[in-house]
Protein backbone atom coordinates (compact mmCIF):
# COMPACT_ATOMS: atom_id res chain seq x y z
CA UNK A 1 0.00 0.00 0.00
CA UNK A 2 1.19 3.91 -0.73
CA UNK A 3 0.04 7.01 1.01
CA UNK A 4 1.09 9.94 -0.03
CA UNK A 5 -0.05 12.60 1.58
CA UNK A 6 0.34 16.97 0.17
CA UNK A 7 3.98 16.03 -1.45
CA UNK A 8 5.72 19.22 -2.66
CA UNK A 9 8.37 19.31 -4.75
CA UNK A 10 10.41 21.92 -6.35
CA UNK A 11 13.66 21.92 -8.39
CA UNK A 12 14.85 25.32 -8.25
CA UNK A 13 12.44 27.71 -9.59
CA UNK A 14 10.37 24.77 -10.81
CA UNK A 15 7.47 23.71 -8.85
CA UNK A 16 6.91 20.01 -10.40
CA UNK A 17 4.81 18.80 -7.54
CA UNK A 18 1.88 20.95 -5.51
CA UNK A 19 0.45 18.88 -2.59
CA UNK A 20 -0.40 15.78 -4.50
CA UNK A 21 -2.46 13.69 -2.57
CA UNK A 22 -2.38 9.52 -3.73
CA UNK A 23 -3.46 6.63 -1.90
CA UNK A 24 -3.27 3.72 -3.73
CA UNK A 25 -4.00 -0.09 -2.44
CA UNK A 26 -3.56 -3.11 -3.97
CA UNK A 27 -4.64 -5.09 -5.98
CA UNK A 28 -4.78 -2.56 -8.66
CA UNK A 29 -3.21 -1.73 -12.10
CA UNK A 30 -2.76 2.58 -12.16
CA UNK A 31 -1.82 4.39 -15.07
CA UNK A 32 -0.03 7.20 -14.05
CA UNK A 33 -0.72 9.79 -16.68
CA UNK A 34 0.90 13.32 -17.94
CA UNK A 35 1.87 15.79 -19.99
CA UNK A 36 5.84 15.61 -20.65
CA UNK A 37 7.49 17.23 -18.10
CA UNK A 38 4.27 17.14 -15.09
CA UNK A 39 6.18 14.91 -12.73
CA UNK A 40 5.72 11.55 -13.09
CA UNK A 41 9.00 10.65 -12.67
CA UNK A 42 9.68 12.94 -10.15
CA UNK A 43 6.45 11.08 -8.13
CA UNK A 44 7.99 7.60 -8.80
CA UNK A 45 11.17 8.60 -7.90
CA UNK A 46 9.81 9.96 -4.64
CA UNK A 47 8.37 6.93 -3.79
CA UNK A 48 11.59 5.36 -4.34
CA UNK A 49 13.69 7.15 -2.33
CA UNK A 50 15.71 8.97 -5.25
CA UNK A 51 14.20 12.16 -4.98
CA UNK A 52 14.04 13.68 -1.67
CA UNK A 53 10.61 15.45 -1.48
CA UNK A 54 10.59 19.09 0.11
CA UNK A 55 7.48 18.51 1.61
CA UNK A 56 4.93 16.14 2.58
CA UNK A 57 4.65 12.65 3.72
CA UNK A 58 4.97 9.03 1.40
CA UNK A 59 4.18 5.35 3.85
CA UNK A 60 4.91 2.18 1.97
CA UNK A 61 2.52 -0.53 4.52
CA UNK A 62 2.06 2.27 6.92
CA UNK A 63 5.37 3.38 7.50
CA UNK A 64 7.13 6.77 6.64
CA UNK A 65 9.98 6.25 3.87
CA UNK A 66 12.11 8.89 4.93
CA UNK A 67 15.73 8.05 5.57
CA UNK A 68 14.26 4.30 5.26
CA UNK A 69 15.43 1.82 2.48
CA UNK A 70 14.57 -1.72 3.36
CA UNK A 71 11.05 -0.84 1.90
CA UNK A 72 12.58 -0.89 -1.37
CA UNK A 73 12.96 -4.79 -0.97
CA UNK A 74 8.63 -4.64 -1.52
CA UNK A 75 9.43 -2.87 -4.90
CA UNK A 76 10.18 -3.92 -8.49
CA UNK A 77 11.08 -0.63 -10.21
CA UNK A 78 11.76 -0.03 -13.99
CA UNK A 79 13.67 3.59 -14.59
CA UNK A 80 12.17 5.49 -17.28
CA UNK A 81 15.81 5.70 -18.60
CA UNK A 82 17.60 2.51 -18.16
CA UNK A 83 21.14 3.94 -18.12
CA UNK A 84 23.55 1.46 -17.13
CA UNK A 85 27.40 1.13 -16.39
CA UNK A 86 28.82 1.02 -20.44
CA UNK A 87 31.52 -1.39 -19.73
CA UNK A 88 30.43 -4.04 -17.87
CA UNK A 89 28.79 -7.08 -19.75
CA UNK A 90 25.10 -7.92 -19.26
CA UNK A 91 25.86 -11.20 -17.53
CA UNK A 92 27.93 -9.24 -14.90
CA UNK A 93 25.48 -6.63 -14.30
CA UNK A 94 22.56 -9.07 -13.37
CA UNK A 95 25.64 -11.34 -11.81
CA UNK A 96 25.85 -7.89 -9.50
CA UNK A 97 22.32 -6.80 -8.86
CA UNK A 98 21.75 -10.95 -7.46
CA UNK A 99 24.78 -10.08 -4.98
CA UNK A 100 23.77 -7.37 -4.05
CA UNK A 101 19.86 -7.72 -3.65
CA UNK A 102 20.13 -11.00 -3.33
CA UNK A 103 19.60 -14.51 -4.85
CA UNK A 104 16.49 -15.26 -7.34
CA UNK A 105 16.30 -17.85 -9.98
CA UNK A 106 13.91 -15.66 -12.64
CA UNK A 107 16.03 -14.04 -14.26
CA UNK A 108 17.12 -17.31 -16.26
CA UNK A 109 13.62 -17.49 -17.63
CA UNK A 110 13.36 -13.50 -18.16
CA UNK A 111 16.34 -13.78 -20.02
CA UNK A 112 14.85 -16.33 -22.62
CA UNK A 113 11.29 -14.71 -22.17
CA UNK A 114 12.66 -11.55 -23.36
CA UNK A 115 15.38 -13.03 -26.07
CA UNK A 116 18.72 -11.62 -24.41
CA UNK A 117 20.47 -15.07 -24.29
CA UNK A 118 22.70 -13.70 -27.56
CA UNK A 119 23.16 -10.39 -25.49
CA UNK A 120 24.45 -11.72 -21.81
CA UNK A 121 28.35 -11.22 -23.33
CA UNK A 122 28.12 -7.61 -24.83
CA UNK A 123 28.95 -4.89 -22.62
CA UNK A 124 26.19 -2.93 -21.87
CA UNK A 125 27.56 0.20 -24.01
CA UNK A 126 27.28 -1.49 -26.98
CA UNK A 127 23.30 -2.53 -26.79
CA UNK A 128 21.10 -1.29 -28.73
CA UNK A 129 18.18 0.92 -26.84
CA UNK A 130 15.24 -1.58 -27.19
CA UNK A 131 17.67 -4.34 -25.78
CA UNK A 132 18.71 -2.21 -23.14
CA UNK A 133 15.28 -1.75 -22.40
CA UNK A 134 14.86 -5.43 -22.03
CA UNK A 135 17.63 -6.00 -19.85
CA UNK A 136 15.96 -3.19 -17.52
CA UNK A 137 12.85 -5.23 -17.86
CA UNK A 138 14.73 -8.50 -16.64
CA UNK A 139 16.35 -6.61 -13.94
CA UNK A 140 13.22 -4.87 -12.77
CA UNK A 141 11.22 -8.38 -13.10
CA UNK A 142 13.90 -10.79 -11.37
CA UNK A 143 12.14 -10.15 -7.84
CA UNK A 144 9.01 -10.94 -6.59
CA UNK A 145 7.92 -7.68 -5.34
CA UNK A 146 4.17 -6.85 -3.90
CA UNK A 147 4.68 -3.22 -5.75
CA UNK A 148 5.44 -2.91 -9.50
CA UNK A 149 6.37 0.30 -10.42
CA UNK A 150 6.89 0.83 -14.86
CA UNK A 151 8.17 3.83 -15.97
CA UNK A 152 7.62 3.91 -19.63
CA UNK A 153 7.94 0.36 -19.91
CA UNK A 154 7.52 0.22 -23.53
CA UNK A 155 9.93 1.84 -24.93
CA UNK A 156 12.02 0.95 -27.21
CA UNK A 157 10.50 -2.51 -27.40
CA UNK A 158 9.73 -4.21 -30.53
CA UNK A 159 6.05 -5.73 -31.33
CA UNK A 160 6.90 -9.31 -29.94
CA UNK A 161 8.39 -7.81 -26.90
CA UNK A 162 5.85 -5.79 -26.46
CA UNK A 163 2.96 -8.41 -26.63
CA UNK A 164 5.45 -9.90 -24.17
CA UNK A 165 5.94 -7.58 -21.51
CA UNK A 166 1.99 -7.25 -21.73
CA UNK A 167 1.51 -10.70 -21.23
CA UNK A 168 3.78 -10.48 -17.74
CA UNK A 169 2.05 -6.76 -16.92
CA UNK A 170 -1.16 -9.09 -16.35
CA UNK A 171 0.23 -12.07 -15.14
CA UNK A 172 1.49 -9.50 -12.32
CA UNK A 173 -1.88 -7.91 -11.77
CA UNK A 174 -3.24 -11.63 -11.56
CA UNK A 175 -1.25 -12.38 -8.82
CA UNK A 176 -2.91 -9.26 -6.62
CA UNK A 177 -0.11 -6.80 -6.71
CA UNK A 178 0.05 -2.82 -7.26
CA UNK A 179 1.35 -2.12 -10.46
CA UNK A 180 1.87 1.66 -11.58
CA UNK A 181 2.61 2.68 -14.96
CA UNK A 182 3.48 5.89 -16.22
CA UNK A 183 3.07 5.93 -20.63
CA UNK A 184 2.72 7.93 -23.26
CA UNK A 185 0.88 4.98 -25.50
CA UNK A 186 -2.73 5.23 -24.62
CA UNK A 187 -3.55 1.96 -26.04
CA UNK A 188 -1.19 0.44 -23.33
CA UNK A 189 -3.83 2.30 -21.16
CA UNK A 190 -7.03 1.07 -22.67
CA UNK A 191 -6.03 -2.72 -22.22
CA UNK A 192 -4.20 -2.56 -19.06
CA UNK A 193 -5.35 0.06 -16.50
CA UNK A 194 -8.12 -0.40 -14.11
CA UNK A 195 -7.10 3.64 -13.11
CA UNK A 196 -6.06 6.32 -14.31
CA UNK A 197 -4.29 8.74 -12.36
CA UNK A 198 -3.53 12.12 -14.49
CA UNK A 199 -0.86 14.87 -13.51
CA UNK A 200 -1.27 17.90 -14.34
CA UNK A 201 0.21 21.45 -12.93
CA UNK A 202 1.93 19.66 -10.07
CA UNK A 203 -1.63 18.33 -9.01
CA UNK A 204 -3.87 15.12 -9.34
CA UNK A 205 -6.33 16.63 -12.05
CA UNK A 206 -8.35 13.28 -12.74
CA UNK A 207 -8.67 9.85 -10.65
CA UNK A 208 -10.68 7.18 -11.56
CA UNK A 209 -11.17 4.23 -13.74
CA UNK A 210 -10.82 4.50 -17.27
CA UNK A 211 -14.57 4.19 -17.77
CA UNK A 212 -14.97 7.10 -15.54
CA UNK A 213 -12.42 8.74 -17.77
CA UNK A 214 -13.99 8.48 -20.76
CA UNK A 215 -17.52 9.37 -19.71
CA UNK A 216 -16.38 12.27 -18.17
CA UNK A 217 -14.88 13.64 -21.05
CA UNK A 218 -17.13 12.19 -23.86
CA UNK A 219 -14.12 10.08 -25.20
CA UNK A 220 -14.70 7.33 -27.72
CA UNK A 221 -11.09 5.95 -26.20
CA UNK A 222 -8.62 7.03 -23.59
CA UNK A 223 -6.89 9.23 -26.22
CA UNK A 224 -9.46 11.20 -27.31
CA UNK A 225 -10.73 11.33 -23.52
CA UNK A 226 -7.50 12.94 -22.49
CA UNK A 227 -7.82 15.07 -25.95
CA UNK A 228 -10.50 16.30 -24.06
CA UNK A 229 -9.81 16.99 -20.88
CA UNK A 230 -6.26 19.36 -21.72
CA UNK A 231 -8.60 21.33 -24.23
CA UNK A 232 -11.12 21.68 -21.51
CA UNK A 233 -8.61 22.14 -18.42
CA UNK A 234 -4.94 22.52 -19.91
CA UNK A 235 -2.26 24.51 -20.75
CA UNK A 236 -3.26 23.63 -23.84
CA UNK A 237 -6.74 24.71 -23.82
CA UNK A 238 -6.60 28.28 -25.65
CA UNK A 239 -7.33 26.62 -29.37
CA UNK A 240 -3.67 25.89 -29.33
CA UNK A 241 -4.49 22.14 -29.68
CA UNK A 242 -6.60 20.65 -32.80
CA UNK A 243 -9.02 18.51 -31.49
CA UNK A 244 -6.90 15.37 -32.43
CA UNK A 245 -5.57 15.96 -29.76
CA UNK A 246 -2.22 17.37 -32.32
CA UNK A 247 -0.21 20.60 -32.02
CA UNK A 248 -0.83 22.83 -35.29
CA UNK A 249 2.07 22.55 -37.12
CA UNK A 250 3.81 25.91 -37.40
CA UNK A 251 3.41 27.63 -40.87
CA UNK A 252 7.02 28.00 -41.28
CA UNK A 253 7.46 24.16 -41.59
CA UNK A 254 4.37 23.51 -44.21
CA UNK A 255 6.34 25.74 -46.50
CA UNK A 256 7.79 24.44 -49.74
CA UNK B 1 27.83 -1.21 2.73
CA UNK B 2 31.10 -3.52 1.97
CA UNK B 3 29.73 -4.73 -0.90
CA UNK B 4 29.72 -1.61 -2.98
CA UNK B 5 33.28 -0.93 -1.43
CA UNK B 6 34.02 -4.23 -2.93
CA UNK B 7 32.54 -3.30 -6.28
CA UNK B 8 34.31 0.17 -6.46
CA UNK B 9 37.75 -0.85 -5.13
CA UNK B 10 37.91 -3.88 -8.15
CA UNK B 11 36.81 -1.47 -10.55
CA UNK B 12 38.75 0.88 -10.11
CA UNK B 13 41.82 -1.41 -9.40
CA UNK B 14 41.52 -2.95 -12.68
CA UNK B 15 41.18 0.54 -14.57
CA UNK B 16 43.75 1.55 -16.99
CA UNK B 17 44.23 5.03 -14.66
CA UNK B 18 45.05 3.41 -11.70
CA UNK B 19 47.92 1.28 -13.49
CA UNK B 20 49.20 4.24 -14.93
CA UNK B 21 49.82 5.64 -11.64
CA UNK B 22 50.70 3.23 -9.88
CA UNK B 23 53.21 2.75 -12.88
CA UNK B 24 54.42 6.28 -12.72
CA UNK B 25 55.38 5.72 -8.99
CA UNK B 26 57.21 2.96 -9.69
CA UNK B 27 59.78 4.21 -12.47
CA UNK B 28 60.39 6.98 -10.14
CA UNK B 29 61.33 5.23 -7.59
CA UNK B 30 62.88 2.97 -9.13
CA UNK B 31 64.84 5.17 -11.31
CA UNK B 32 65.55 7.08 -7.83
CA UNK B 33 66.79 4.42 -6.53
CA UNK B 34 69.08 3.14 -9.32
CA UNK B 35 70.27 6.56 -9.59
CA UNK B 36 71.45 7.56 -6.14
CA UNK B 37 73.04 5.24 -3.33
CA UNK B 38 71.29 7.41 -0.67
CA UNK B 39 68.45 6.21 0.73
CA UNK B 40 67.61 9.49 2.40
CA UNK B 41 68.10 11.63 -0.86
CA UNK B 42 65.67 8.70 -2.37
CA UNK B 43 62.87 9.32 0.32
CA UNK B 44 63.15 12.98 0.12
CA UNK B 45 62.96 13.41 -3.71
CA UNK B 46 59.96 10.87 -3.19
CA UNK B 47 58.44 13.18 -0.62
CA UNK B 48 58.09 15.86 -3.00
CA UNK B 49 56.24 14.15 -5.21
CA UNK B 50 53.89 12.29 -3.30
CA UNK B 51 53.26 15.71 -1.32
CA UNK B 52 52.10 17.16 -5.21
CA UNK B 53 50.84 13.73 -6.64
CA UNK B 54 48.72 12.32 -4.16
CA UNK B 55 46.35 15.26 -3.20
CA UNK B 56 46.16 16.21 -6.84
CA UNK B 57 45.44 12.55 -8.16
CA UNK B 58 43.19 12.15 -5.24
CA UNK B 59 41.27 14.91 -6.44
CA UNK B 60 41.09 14.54 -10.09
CA UNK B 61 39.95 10.91 -9.47
CA UNK B 62 37.26 11.60 -6.63
CA UNK B 63 35.48 13.86 -9.08
CA UNK B 64 35.92 11.82 -12.08
CA UNK B 65 34.77 8.76 -10.31
CA UNK B 66 32.08 10.14 -8.93
CA UNK B 67 30.48 11.31 -12.35
CA UNK B 68 31.55 7.98 -14.49
CA UNK B 69 29.78 5.97 -12.10
CA UNK B 70 26.49 7.89 -11.92
CA UNK B 71 24.45 5.12 -13.92
CA UNK B 72 25.79 2.42 -11.66
CA UNK B 73 24.77 4.67 -8.11
CA UNK B 74 20.93 5.03 -9.60
CA UNK B 75 20.97 1.73 -10.13
CA UNK B 76 22.21 1.33 -6.29
CA UNK B 77 19.71 3.86 -5.60
CA UNK B 78 16.79 1.86 -6.29
CA UNK B 79 17.92 -0.86 -4.84
CA UNK B 80 17.53 -1.78 -0.40
CA UNK B 81 20.57 0.02 0.21
CA UNK B 82 21.13 2.47 1.97
CA UNK B 83 22.03 6.13 0.44
CA UNK B 84 25.20 6.39 3.61
CA UNK B 85 26.44 2.89 2.56
CA UNK B 86 25.96 3.75 -1.49
CA UNK B 87 28.13 7.09 -1.24
CA UNK B 88 30.60 5.58 1.79
CA UNK B 89 31.32 2.32 0.32
CA UNK B 90 32.04 4.34 -2.97
CA UNK B 91 34.28 6.62 -1.56
CA UNK B 92 36.61 4.27 0.75
CA UNK B 93 36.78 2.15 -2.45
CA UNK B 94 38.29 5.00 -4.46
CA UNK B 95 40.34 5.70 -1.45
CA UNK B 96 41.66 2.74 -1.08
CA UNK B 97 42.54 1.88 -4.86
CA UNK B 98 44.97 5.02 -4.62
CA UNK B 99 46.52 3.63 -1.76
CA UNK B 100 47.27 0.60 -2.77
CA UNK B 101 48.67 2.21 -6.27
CA UNK B 102 51.03 4.50 -3.91
CA UNK B 103 52.07 1.98 -1.61
CA UNK B 104 52.32 -0.99 -4.51
CA UNK B 105 54.15 1.73 -7.15
CA UNK B 106 56.64 3.63 -4.74
CA UNK B 107 56.84 0.60 -2.02
CA UNK B 108 57.99 -2.22 -4.04
CA UNK B 109 60.83 -0.18 -5.37
CA UNK B 110 61.92 0.57 -1.80
CA UNK B 111 61.41 -2.66 -0.46
CA UNK B 112 63.67 -4.15 -3.76
CA UNK B 113 66.72 -2.17 -2.24
CA UNK B 114 66.08 -2.90 1.14
CA UNK B 115 64.85 -0.35 2.87
CA UNK B 116 63.99 -2.24 5.65
CA UNK B 117 67.90 -3.16 6.57
CA UNK B 118 68.69 0.70 6.66
CA UNK B 119 68.25 3.32 9.05
CA UNK B 120 65.44 4.90 6.30
CA UNK B 121 62.82 2.10 6.89
CA UNK B 122 60.99 4.66 10.17
CA UNK B 123 61.60 7.88 6.93
CA UNK B 124 59.95 5.38 4.62
CA UNK B 125 57.20 4.21 6.72
CA UNK B 126 55.91 7.89 7.41
CA UNK B 127 56.36 8.90 4.15
CA UNK B 128 53.51 6.42 3.05
CA UNK B 129 51.36 6.80 6.00
CA UNK B 130 51.37 10.61 4.85
CA UNK B 131 50.61 9.40 1.09
CA UNK B 132 47.95 7.57 2.55
CA UNK B 133 46.74 10.17 4.15
CA UNK B 134 46.38 12.75 1.99
CA UNK B 135 44.99 10.54 -0.64
CA UNK B 136 42.11 9.58 1.70
CA UNK B 137 41.59 13.83 2.57
CA UNK B 138 41.57 14.79 -1.29
CA UNK B 139 39.26 11.80 -1.83
CA UNK B 140 36.79 12.50 -0.01
CA UNK B 141 36.68 16.35 -0.48
CA UNK B 142 36.45 16.10 -4.50
CA UNK B 143 33.75 13.49 -3.90
CA UNK B 144 32.22 15.77 -1.62
CA UNK B 145 32.61 18.11 -3.69
CA UNK B 146 31.36 16.09 -6.92
CA UNK B 147 28.38 14.93 -4.77
CA UNK B 148 27.17 18.45 -4.51
CA UNK B 149 27.52 19.77 -7.65
CA UNK B 150 25.70 18.39 -10.53
CA UNK B 151 27.73 20.38 -13.09
CA UNK B 152 30.42 18.03 -13.93
CA UNK B 153 32.76 21.52 -14.99
CA UNK B 154 31.64 23.15 -11.82
CA UNK B 155 32.36 19.94 -9.50
CA UNK B 156 35.79 19.55 -11.20
CA UNK B 157 36.58 23.07 -11.40
CA UNK B 158 35.30 23.60 -8.09
CA UNK B 159 37.76 20.45 -6.55
CA UNK B 160 40.87 21.35 -8.58
CA UNK B 161 40.77 25.05 -6.89
CA UNK B 162 40.37 23.23 -3.84
CA UNK B 163 43.51 21.63 -4.63
CA UNK B 164 45.21 24.76 -5.97
CA UNK B 165 44.25 26.48 -2.69
CA UNK B 166 45.94 24.11 -0.19
CA UNK B 167 48.61 23.06 -2.31
CA UNK B 168 49.87 26.28 -3.93
CA UNK B 169 48.31 29.29 -2.67
CA UNK B 170 48.01 28.74 0.63
CA UNK B 171 52.02 28.46 0.90
CA UNK B 172 52.15 31.31 -1.25
CA UNK B 173 50.21 33.39 1.03
CA UNK B 174 51.94 32.77 4.32
CA UNK B 175 55.59 33.01 2.57
CA UNK B 176 54.41 36.19 1.48
CA UNK B 177 52.66 37.17 5.51
CA UNK B 178 56.26 36.07 6.42
CA UNK B 179 58.49 38.36 4.35
CA UNK B 180 55.55 41.37 5.01
CA UNK B 181 55.82 40.57 8.70
CA UNK B 182 59.49 39.55 9.38
CA UNK B 183 60.09 41.79 11.82
CA UNK B 184 57.58 40.11 14.13
CA UNK B 185 58.24 36.75 15.65
CA UNK B 186 55.78 34.38 14.10
CA UNK B 187 57.22 31.54 14.53
CA UNK B 188 54.45 30.57 15.95
CA UNK B 189 51.64 31.55 13.60
CA UNK B 190 53.47 29.79 10.79
CA UNK B 191 53.73 26.99 12.87
CA UNK B 192 50.05 27.08 13.23
CA UNK B 193 48.97 27.86 9.51
CA UNK B 194 51.12 24.64 8.53
CA UNK B 195 49.44 22.80 10.85
CA UNK B 196 46.23 23.52 9.65
CA UNK B 197 47.02 22.74 5.99
CA UNK B 198 47.28 19.17 5.43
CA UNK B 199 49.65 19.12 2.76
CA UNK B 200 52.21 21.34 4.53
CA UNK B 201 51.84 19.56 7.98
CA UNK B 202 52.74 15.94 6.03
CA UNK B 203 55.72 18.11 4.79
CA UNK B 204 56.92 19.03 8.31
CA UNK B 205 56.44 15.73 9.63
CA UNK B 206 58.11 14.65 7.00
CA UNK B 207 60.81 17.43 7.04
CA UNK B 208 61.18 16.93 10.73
CA UNK B 209 61.61 12.64 10.58
CA UNK B 210 64.45 13.22 7.60
CA UNK B 211 66.42 15.60 10.23
CA UNK B 212 66.87 18.39 7.84
CA UNK B 213 64.59 20.73 10.18
CA UNK B 214 68.19 22.70 9.75
CA UNK B 215 66.93 23.78 6.16
CA UNK B 216 63.72 25.39 7.66
CA UNK B 217 66.36 27.56 9.85
CA UNK B 218 64.69 29.84 12.46
CA UNK B 219 61.85 28.15 12.78
CA UNK B 220 62.97 24.92 12.41
CA UNK B 221 63.37 25.01 16.42
CA UNK B 222 60.04 26.06 17.20
CA UNK B 223 58.16 23.45 14.88
CA UNK B 224 60.54 20.50 16.50
CA UNK B 225 59.65 21.76 19.63
CA UNK B 226 56.24 21.26 19.03
CA UNK B 227 56.12 18.16 16.74
CA UNK B 228 58.78 16.49 19.04
CA UNK B 229 56.51 16.51 22.05
CA UNK B 230 53.87 14.20 22.45
CA UNK B 231 51.03 16.59 22.68
CA UNK B 232 52.49 17.91 18.92
CA UNK B 233 52.45 14.87 17.31
CA UNK B 234 49.03 13.55 19.16
CA UNK B 235 47.70 17.13 17.40
CA UNK B 236 49.12 16.60 14.22
CA UNK B 237 47.84 12.92 13.24
CA UNK B 238 44.36 14.49 15.05
CA UNK B 239 44.62 17.55 12.82
CA UNK B 240 44.91 14.77 9.70
CA UNK B 241 42.29 12.63 11.14
CA UNK B 242 39.80 15.50 11.46
CA UNK B 243 40.62 16.20 8.08
CA UNK B 244 39.64 13.27 6.74
CA UNK B 245 36.27 12.89 8.89
CA UNK B 246 35.03 16.05 7.75
CA UNK B 247 34.40 15.36 4.02
CA UNK B 248 33.51 11.99 4.68
CA UNK B 249 30.89 13.02 7.32
CA UNK B 250 30.02 15.98 4.82
CA UNK B 251 29.23 13.05 1.88
CA UNK B 252 26.86 10.99 4.17
CA UNK B 253 25.29 14.40 4.98
CA UNK B 254 25.26 15.61 0.85
CA UNK B 255 24.05 12.10 -0.17
CA UNK B 256 20.92 11.96 1.91
CA UNK B 257 19.61 14.84 0.44
CA UNK B 258 20.31 14.90 -3.31
CA UNK B 259 17.52 14.40 -5.61
CA UNK B 260 19.02 11.45 -8.57
N1 LIG C 1 16.94 16.15 -11.04
C1 LIG C 1 16.27 17.18 -11.56
N2 LIG C 1 16.77 18.42 -11.51
C2 LIG C 1 16.11 19.48 -12.01
N3 LIG C 1 14.93 19.40 -12.60
C3 LIG C 1 14.35 18.20 -12.70
C4 LIG C 1 14.99 17.02 -12.20
N4 LIG C 1 14.18 15.96 -12.44
C5 LIG C 1 13.11 16.46 -13.06
N5 LIG C 1 13.19 17.79 -13.23
C6 LIG C 1 12.17 18.67 -13.85
O1 LIG C 1 10.93 18.37 -13.26
C7 LIG C 1 9.89 18.39 -14.22
C8 LIG C 1 9.15 17.07 -14.19
O2 LIG C 1 9.99 16.07 -14.69
P1 LIG C 1 9.54 14.56 -14.75
O3 LIG C 1 10.70 13.79 -15.26
O4 LIG C 1 8.98 14.15 -13.46
O5 LIG C 1 8.39 14.60 -15.86
P2 LIG C 1 7.57 13.41 -16.48
O6 LIG C 1 6.15 13.65 -16.16
O7 LIG C 1 8.14 12.11 -16.06
O8 LIG C 1 7.82 13.66 -18.02
P3 LIG C 1 7.97 12.62 -19.23
O9 LIG C 1 6.60 12.32 -19.71
O10 LIG C 1 8.71 13.39 -20.28
O11 LIG C 1 8.72 11.43 -18.73
C9 LIG C 1 10.56 18.70 -15.54
O12 LIG C 1 10.37 20.07 -15.80
C10 LIG C 1 12.00 18.41 -15.32
O13 LIG C 1 12.81 19.25 -16.07
MG1 LIG D 1 9.07 10.63 -16.95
Amino acid sequence: MIEITGLHKSFGKNHVLKGVELSLVPPGLIAILGPNGSGKTTLIKSILGMVIPDRGEIEVDGASIKKAWEYRRQISYLPQIARFPENIRVRELIAMVKDLRGETEMDVSLISYFGLQPFLDKKLGNLSGGTRQKVNLVLCFMYDCPIVILDEPTAGLDPVSLVRLKKLIKTKREEGKLILITTHVMDLVEELAEEVVYLLEGNIHFRGTVAELKEKYQGRNVEESIAALLQKDGPFSLGAVASNGHAKVPETLLEN
Amino acid sequence: MFKIFKYSFFDLIRSRWTYIYAGFYFLFTLGMLMLSSDLSKVVISSMNVVLILCPLIATMFGVMYYYNSREFTELLLSQPIKRTSIFTGQFLGLATSLSVSLLVGAGIPFLMFGVFGSDQAGNFLVLLFNGVVLSFIFAAISFFIALKNEDKIKGFGLAILVWLLLAVVYDGLLLLGLSWFRDYPLEKASLIASVLNPIDLSRVMLLLKLDISALMSLTGAVYRKFLGSGVGMAISVAVLLIWTIIPTLGIRRVCLRRDF
